[in-house]
């Protein structure tokens, strides 16, 4: 039947399920093997299948992902942790110059079949240094596909999918999420579920505006909906689940039928996911169904502060959303 | 001409036999350059061969084997290093003049195309380094695995890649060995990783190759090349960390050619000992226009890293004629002097050839029959890569994903849409 089940082990089992399936695959990372796990995400998987398969790096995360970079090359399927993807700034040129391009520099004879993961964005008095968000960073590139979990199902499924993925895949976790359970259904427990990269999924459907966003912020429109249906105003949530390739299609035809739109995010405002979500729908059939601007919601656009009250007012809550829905309602 | 089976070194009094080996005979040459004496004729060597020669000899004789003594490696925290004498067969020399000779011609064609604005962006040409890419070819096996930056023609050819298909690539034609979407600094092949642009990056690459390599557990070995200028990368200490941490069958070769860019070594580097960088990693320094010191230099490393010692760094004394790329003329920061001063005296292809002829392995007529049919395939590669087509716009998006279904790519403007198929 349905379990409770939290996104860290969700993603644990995914790990453990692709292990098993493919001896190729394997787990690289700072504190991956003895420490469990610097998030306990790879608990007990070096127990299991020892120093081969799980294997703890030095502090050196330009070498080590250009490592596993070349191992992917080389036919194995490296899962590629950064301890949180701040750190992946070190060694983004190996994931986007030696992991994105390298297929279409070589015109398709060196497939590199990697995985980037680890948390990513905001966490809870991090400051500044440890709590970007990567999202249009990696978004940007052709060559990559980037994908950014909300549920366990999402982890789950989105984790699997990527190691099965012959192409580079950037999975940006989210360490709030990680702790918190999931209802995970019987299909989403076995070892063969796997969730679509490229697919947004509706976790609410609604009739008077579209909510667009991606990993934590799903939950923050779930819970603006459900104050705003007291009031009578139905919202469509989506859950992006993909940032590349961003599954438009189904934002607009919700657009289509909502005709408003507010995007949510917690990264930086400027040239940001839902910057590039409106101006895709512009460009698009929704735009003539748009009776107001879209509208974002997003990251307040400074390096994040420490204090709390700072911190708290540096991301979107759920008061900020519904004050956009009404706004954009004109309600 | 017979292949006659491989003999034993031959010493001053020991070629006996129909086809003896008599002008190898006391052929201990210094560092292979000085003629001892002529190609032909029974006025030379030692006693115990003239007694032998008369029945056996004609014209069409060659030795079948020499051989030569090449340069000392300084040795890192190694006890013994390579041998100093190479034995040569004279196919081998043959083979080993050929590749050399027909990448030098490679190169040199790449140039004429460049300036005539035929070849396009970054070039970066290879000649002189030759016997580097040659020597580490004839050490190691095809199922090895080799990776380098982007001065990356010469290797490009000895992994396997046909000259007609460098030039196509370097014209940017469908023909061209990445069908058009790489250019000269990415190429690939199978067990050849490229051709990279960032400096240093596949340092790390490299030894992620040889973890595949010790993880498949097929006893095969990866060679991560990189220069002089790329030594100081913070990714490349890294890298060694790791490598020798994990035991990687690594082979780290630096190409040292004295000038990163316009920088020389002295200028960027506080120690210029690059086969030391690796500290507690063994290392070699060799002389990287001597073939065959590069060859026996490159069994040892090898060997090293077959037996599970694990990494070894290998650093190549070597020289470019040219400057860093095409845009370089390489003259600002170097003397004219300096570079006809290793053309005269340090050429790899002149030094293997003067080797050759000084010990009837081959004969100077035979050689230049060689560097006429190198001449004509590299004319005939030429052609097709200044005829063959461009690639079709309808593949610009292709193969920005591996095995995945068709979807489609936005163009300059939200009309323009191209298919991505794989």
């Amino acid at each position: 039947g349905v379990a409770q089940v939290t996104v860290r082990d969700a993603l644990n089992q995914a790990l453990d399920e692709e292990l098993e399936r493919d001896e190729r695959v394997f787990l690289l990372g700072e504190e991956v093997a003895q420490y469990d796990g610097a998030y306990k995400i790879s608990r007990g998987l070096w127990k299991k299948y020892g120093d081969k398969r799980v294997i703890d790096t030095p502090i050196s995360e330009m070498g080590f992902a250009g490592i596993a970079v070349g191992a992917a090359m080389a036919g194995l399927r490296p899962v590629c942790e950064f301890m949180t993807f701040n750190f992946s700034m070190q060694a983004i040129d190996q994931v986007i110059n030696s992991a994105a391009k390298t297929c279409y520099m070589s015109a398709g004879a060196i497939p590199v079949p990697i995985v980037f993961r680890g948390p990513n964005g905001a966490s809870a008095g991090v400051a500044a240094q440890h709590s970007q968000c990567f999202a249009a960073w990696y978004g940007h590139c052709p060559g990559l596909k980037v994908v950014s979990p909300w549920s366990a199902e999402d982890a789950k499924g989105l984790l699997k999918s990527a190691i099965r993925d012959d192409n580079p895949v950037v999975m940006l976790e989210n360490e709030l999420l990680y702790g918190v359970a999931f209802e995970l259904s019987e299909q989403a427990q076995s070892k063969d579920f796997v969730v679509p990269i490229g697919k947004a999924k509706i976790e609410r459907p609604g009739t008077h505006i579209t909510l667009v966003a991606h990993s934590r912020p799903v939950g923050h429109c779930i819970e603006a909906a459900s104050v705003l249906a007291k009031e009578g105003v139905e919202c469509e949530v989506i859950n992006l689940r993909t940032i590349r390739p961003m599954d438009i299609e189904t934002v607009e035809a919700s657009v289509v039928k909502t005709n408003h739109l507010v995007t949510v995010e917690g990264g930086w405002p400027q040239f940001g996911v839902g910057a590039e979500i409106c101006a895709r729908i512009m460009e698009g059939p929704a735009f003539n169904y748009l009776d107001a601007p879209a509208v974002r919601c997003t990251g307040a656009d400074v390096p994040m502060p420490y204090a709390k009250i700072l911190e708290d007012n540096c991301t979107p809550q759920v008061k900020d959303i519904i004050f956009a829905v009404k706004k954009t309602l004109n309600i | 001409m017979a292949n006659q089976s491989k003999q034993s070194p031959p010493s001053h009094n020991t070629t006996f036999g129909p086809k003896a080996n008599w002008f190898a005979a006391g052929l201990r040459m210094p560092n292979g350059h000085a003629p001892l004496y002529g190609l032909y004729g029974p006025g030379a060597v030692s006693e115990a061969s003239r007694v032998m020669v008369a029945s056996s000899r004609n014209y069409a004789d060659f030795a079948s084997e020499a051989t030569f003594e090449v340069k000392k490696c300084d040795l890192h925290r190694l006890e013994e290093g390579p041998s100093t004498t190479a034995v040569m067969t004279r196919d081998e020399g043959l083979q080993y003049y050929k590749t050399m000779q027909t990448i030098r011609r490679m190169e040199l064609k790449s140039d004429q195309l460049y300036k005539q604005k035929i070849i396009r962006g970054f070039c970066h040409l290879y000649d002189g380094q030759e016997a580097c890419c040659v020597g580490i070819e004839a050490a190691i096996k095809p199922t090895d695995h080799l990776i380098t930056a982007y001065r990356a023609h010469g290797f490009t050819y000895t992994r396997g890649v046909p000259v007609r298909e460098i030039l196509a690539e370097l014209t940017g034609r469908k023909g061209g060995c990445a069908k058009g979407k790489g250019g000269s600094m990415h190429m690939y092949t199978k067990n050849f990783y490229g051709g990279n642009g960032i400096v240093g990056a596949q340092v790390p690459l490299g030894a992620g190759i040889a973890l595949a390599c010790k993880y498949f557990g097929r006893n095969e070995i990866c060679l991560a090349l990189y220069g002089d200028g790329a030594a100081n990368q913070g990714q490349i200490f890294e890298t060694y960390n790791m490598a020798a941490l994990w035991k990687l069958p690594c082979i780290f070769v630096c190409e040292n050619n004295r000038y990163g860019m316009g920088t020389s070594v002295e200028r960027a580097a506080a120690s210029t000992d690059y086969y030391k960088r690796g500290d507690y990693i063994p290392g070699l320094r060799v002389d990287g226009m001597d073939v065959l010191c590069v060859r026996e230099a490159v069994k040892f490393a090898a060997e090293h890293c077959r037996s599970g010692k694990g990494p070894i760094v290998m650093e190549l004394q070597t020289y470019r004629y040219h400057g860093h790329s095409m845009s370089d003329p390489g003259i600002s920061y170097r003397t004219r002097e300096e570079i006809q001063e290793v053309r005269s005296k340090s050429d790899p292809i002149t030094m293997l050839k003067d080797r050759m002829v000084n010990n009837n392995l081959a004969s100077v007529e035979e050689l230049k029959e060689i560097d006429v049919a190198v001449r004509k395939e590299i004319e005939e590669a030429a052609q097709f890569a200044t005829t063959d087509p461009e690639p079709p716009l309808e593949e610009l998006g292709h193969h920005i994903y591996y095995n995945e279904p068709p979807f489609e790519v936005r163009g300059p403007n939200q009309w323009i849409r191209y298919k991505s198929v794989n």
